[in-house]
């Protein structure tokens, strides 16, 4: 029976494709899911945060392009002197994403107390940087730029809250990883997808910042 | 570092009816949930829309729970707005892919649930929270928003002072969409993830059955398209309570009141809407599509005709859904030489759609069609679909739009191309899958008796409305009677009231069946169908883990009926080639 053969084959692909990999061949060390056995493979997760980064993103860009569109349609648009703190913040949150690159390649070396040291610092440059956003609402305000005075200043709030809070949860989840209980994900596979998510949260802020100071 | 912890073993059931059936983890609860959350909407929907048919006809039919009896204008601007946005949100987006998805993708890529349970039990609770505040805005102080399920600006955004509804009510509105698009964008991560990542062994992309790629790409598309509408949502929402003018623009005046905004667009609004909103009609229908090739392969016991093409076209809808919102907006002024891009991007649509319909009718060409009830509703679906598609052409054109916006051209449109199609499909996954859901059959007889009187009446509900469209009949008119030419119309509106109060009626029969069957039914087998697709080859109810601990390989496409040399007219995915039996 010959036609039957046709699609006899057993197609392996890649990892990204619908095959499992052969036992121990995973990227996670475990193989992932296969025959008889019912986990979750570990790299299901980084799929997840690349696709939520994915939302995010789109999210973002719609506050972006409405930016754009408002700034161009509008004929009221005033700009609005940026606190200098930015500046600063920014170079916290550029030296953060550095701290982590140094934990994970401590992690990947198998030094735990040095990963812990870096995974630490990144955590409270985070939080420094968050305070640093608010010291420069409290600045905008004590300016006199309020979130109703222009639409400029509109944009500014709500785009530095929509990062905040967002970042907000990078620091959540670098807490968590790095001192709560993982059920589910192994140690390595939370530190991939929270810096991920971390390094891209600071590329958007640098983003973010840019198009403020040269659109603003 | 341990990497041990990634095989969780999921086959132990939880234990307690809350941990069960409430907050439950597993993705058939979940699913399950999802579609009894549609089917209150839907109810609510209907009934909405009833009194929407028995208003136009009857105005001064006194109508239980509104003031003296009598629905004002304001009031039947309440019903649509509630009536759109129950049906559109809470039953298109919902049933069809977080519904059936969430149930029956995971089995049939062989996966023991989604990737991400607690999300996802998370996006249903978002969701149904969305629900429970979009009802309640209609028994706060001035009642349920009158802005319609578009909810342009600034009629939206300025706030109590424009109408009923416009304070409290729309503002609950707004937060129920904002919860909505939260909801939707974790579901759409799971959904995502899962396909990725979970596919049993063997099963390449291009051997998931089409109702897996039906719900992928819907995913994609609900993932990039509600982060847009929950950007926009947070913008309206400051308008309305902050005071910033996004929307508003400068020295409006409402109610002859002049307002302190500045600069604001209405028109950033209907693009933020739009560029969520033509995503958001084919993420009520792309799940449907896949339900629909499912159910005519297997009917037809033929494989899907052309399933490669069926994937690629499906991908190009997707895609080139981001590219057309335009269409919606061709009488807000915009440049002509825009207008004329949307319009060509959208007949370009036309291209992928018609591919599908065509391989649709060639999966069915020379089929031994089994009319089941499901069948019937997969060949209404696809008839829906050729008849609300033609109309969508002649929107398209920005010179006939310009008369034909805002008519009841648009309302036999996207109800038959949306609404009733995709309504049609849910009714096809329920007949079908009813029997590995409950382990019983819904009644045959029953069922079909349901399609032709659904089939006929919808059809008898909307085409006469593109007549009405063509001679004028404005859409959201709470009065046919108010303007001179439409009182002609009355005869047309009355067959169209009839022929509604019919059709509801008939959907009596489905929920009887449906609620009677699951513990009357006659009792399924696991294969009832001869399907070919892993669901079938699960015992039935489906255990926790689905497969029991014992995952299937997957060894050809979803769709081979009728092999030559094979002796059943079916070959499951999940048998292995020497299990296979030869004829003879
Ligand atoms: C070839 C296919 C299609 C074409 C050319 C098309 C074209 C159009 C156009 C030009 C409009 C704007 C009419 C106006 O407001 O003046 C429209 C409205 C609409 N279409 Fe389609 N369409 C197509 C398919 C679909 C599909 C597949 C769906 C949903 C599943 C759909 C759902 C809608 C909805 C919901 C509206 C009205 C929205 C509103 O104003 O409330 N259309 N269509
Ligand atoms: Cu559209």
């Amino acid at each position: 029976m010959p036609h039957l053969t046709a699609t006899d084959e057993l197609e392996i692909i890649g990892s990204s494709g619908g095959a499992k990999p052969p036992a121990g061949s995973g990227r996670d060390g475990d193989g992932g899911r296969r025959g008889g056995s019912s986990g979750i493979p570990q790299r299901v997760y980084v799929t997840g945060i690349t696709i939520a980064m994915g939302g995010i993103l789109m999210f973002f860009m719609a506050l972006v392009s409405a930016f754009i569109v408002r700034k161009g349609l509008g004929g009221d648009w005033l700009p609005f002197g940026m606190p200098r703190i930015l500046w600063l913040n920014t170079g916290i949150l550029l030296a953060s994403s550095g701290a982590l690159i140094q934990a994970r390649r401590l992690f990947k070396r198998g030094d735990s107390g040095g990963f812990r040291h870096w995974w630490a610092v990144t955590t409270v440059l985070g939080l420094l940087f968050l305070v640093g956003q608010l010291i420069a609402w409290r600045q905008m305000v004590a300016a006199g730029f309020y979130l109703a005075s222009n639409a400029s200043n509109s944009f500014f709030y709500v785009l530095t809250a929509a990062h905040g809070l967002h970042l907000l949860g990078g620091i959540a989840a670098l807490l968590f990883v790095g001192w709560g209980r993982l059920r589910k994900l192994t140690l390595a596979t939370g530190t991939e997808i929270v810096s991920y998510y971390w390094h891209f949260l600071d590329g958007l802020w640098v983003f973010l910042f840019l198009l403020l100071l040269l659109g603003r | 570092m341990s990497a041990h912890a990634g095989s969780i073993h999921h086959s132990e059931a939880p234990k307690g009816w809350i941990r069960h059936y409430i907050f439950s983890l597993d993705h058939k609860i979940i699913g399950t949930q999802y579609i009894l959350l549609g089917l209150s909407a839907v109810t609510i929907g209907v009934i909405l829309s009833l009194i929407v048919r028995l208003h136009l006809v009857w105005p001064n039919l006194h109508i239980w729970g509104f003031a003296n009896g009598i629905v004002s204008p304001e009031d039947y601007l309440r019903v649509i707005t509630m009536h759109g946005t129950l049906m559109v949100f809470f039953v298109l987006t919902t049933v069809p892919q977080s519904g059936f998805g969430n149930y029956f993708l995971p089995i049939q890529i062989g996966a023991p649930d989604m990737a991400f349970p607690t999300i996802n039990m998370l996006s249903f609770w978002t969701t149904f929270l969305a629900l429970i505040v979009l009802l309640a805005s209609a028994f706060v102080p001035g009642g349920a928003t009158i802005s319609g399920w578009t909810s342009y600006a600034p009629l939206s955004a300025v706030g109590e002072i424009a109408g009923p509804g416009l304070g409290l009510g729309q503002t609950l509105w707004v937060v129920s969409i904002a919860l909505f698009c939260g909801g939707s964008l974790m579901s759409a991560i799971n959904f995502l993830g899962t396909t990725i990542d979970l596919r049993t062994k063997g099963l390449s992309l291009m051997r998931m059955p089409l109702t897996v790629w039906g719900w992928f790409i819907t995913a994609c598309l609900a993932l990039l398209a509600f982060g847009v509408l929950l950007a926009a949502c947070i913008l309206l929402l400051l308008d309305r309570l902050a005071q910033t003018s996004f929307f508003i623009p400068a020295d409006l005046s409402v109610s002859g009141v002049v307002l302190h905004h500045a600069g604001g667009s209405p028109l950033l609004w209907q693009h933020l809407f739009w560029f969520f909103g033509h995503p958001e009609v084919y993420i009520a229908i792309l799940p449907a599509m896949g339900i629909i090739s499912h159910v005519l392969s297997t009917f037809s016991r033929k494989p899907v005709f052309g399933y490669k093409a069926m994937v690629y076209s499906l991908t190009a809808i997707g895609f080139l859904s981001f590219t057309v919102w335009g269409h919606h907006m061709f009488i807000s002024g915009m440049n002509p030489y825009s207008a004329l891009a949307f319009s060509i991007l959208t007949l370009v649509i036309g291209v992928p759609s018609a591919i599908k319909t065509f391989n649709w009718l060639g999966t069915l060409w020379g089929g031994r069609i089994h009319f089941t009830a499901a069948m019937l509703f997969a060949i209404g679906f696809v008839s829906l679909f050729v008849t609300g598609g033609l109309s969508g052409i002649f929107l398209a054109q920005p010179a006939l739009d310009l008369y034909l916006h805002d008519t009841s051209y648009v309302i036999g449109h996207f109800h038959l191309i949306m609404g009733v199609a995709a309504i049609f499909a849910m009714f096809a996954a329920s007949y079908y899958w009813f029997p590995k859901m409950f382990g019983h059959m819904m009644n045959e007889t029953l069922g079909k008796i349901h399609f032709w009187f659904t089939f006929i009446g919808v059809y008898c509900i909307f085409m006469p409305m593109h007549y009405l469209g063509y001679v004028g009949e404005a859409r959201r008119y709470a009065s046919t009677e108010s303007v001179n030419y439409m009182i002609a119309l009355h005869p047309v509106n009355m067959f169209i009231s009839f022929s509604a109060f019919v059709t509801m009626s008939a959907q009596l029969l489905f929920y009887f069946n449906f609620f009677w069957s699951i513990k009357h039914g006659k009792p399924a087998e696991r294969n009832p169908w001869h399907g070919t697709t892993l669901e079938w080859s699960v015992s039935t109810p489906v255990p926790h883990d689905n497969f029991a601990g014992d995952y299937p390989t997957v060894y050809r496409g979803p769709y081979e009926y009728s092999v030559p040399g094979a002796a059943d007219d079916f070959i499951p995915q999940h048998l292995a080639p020497e299990q296979v039996a030869k004829a003879g």
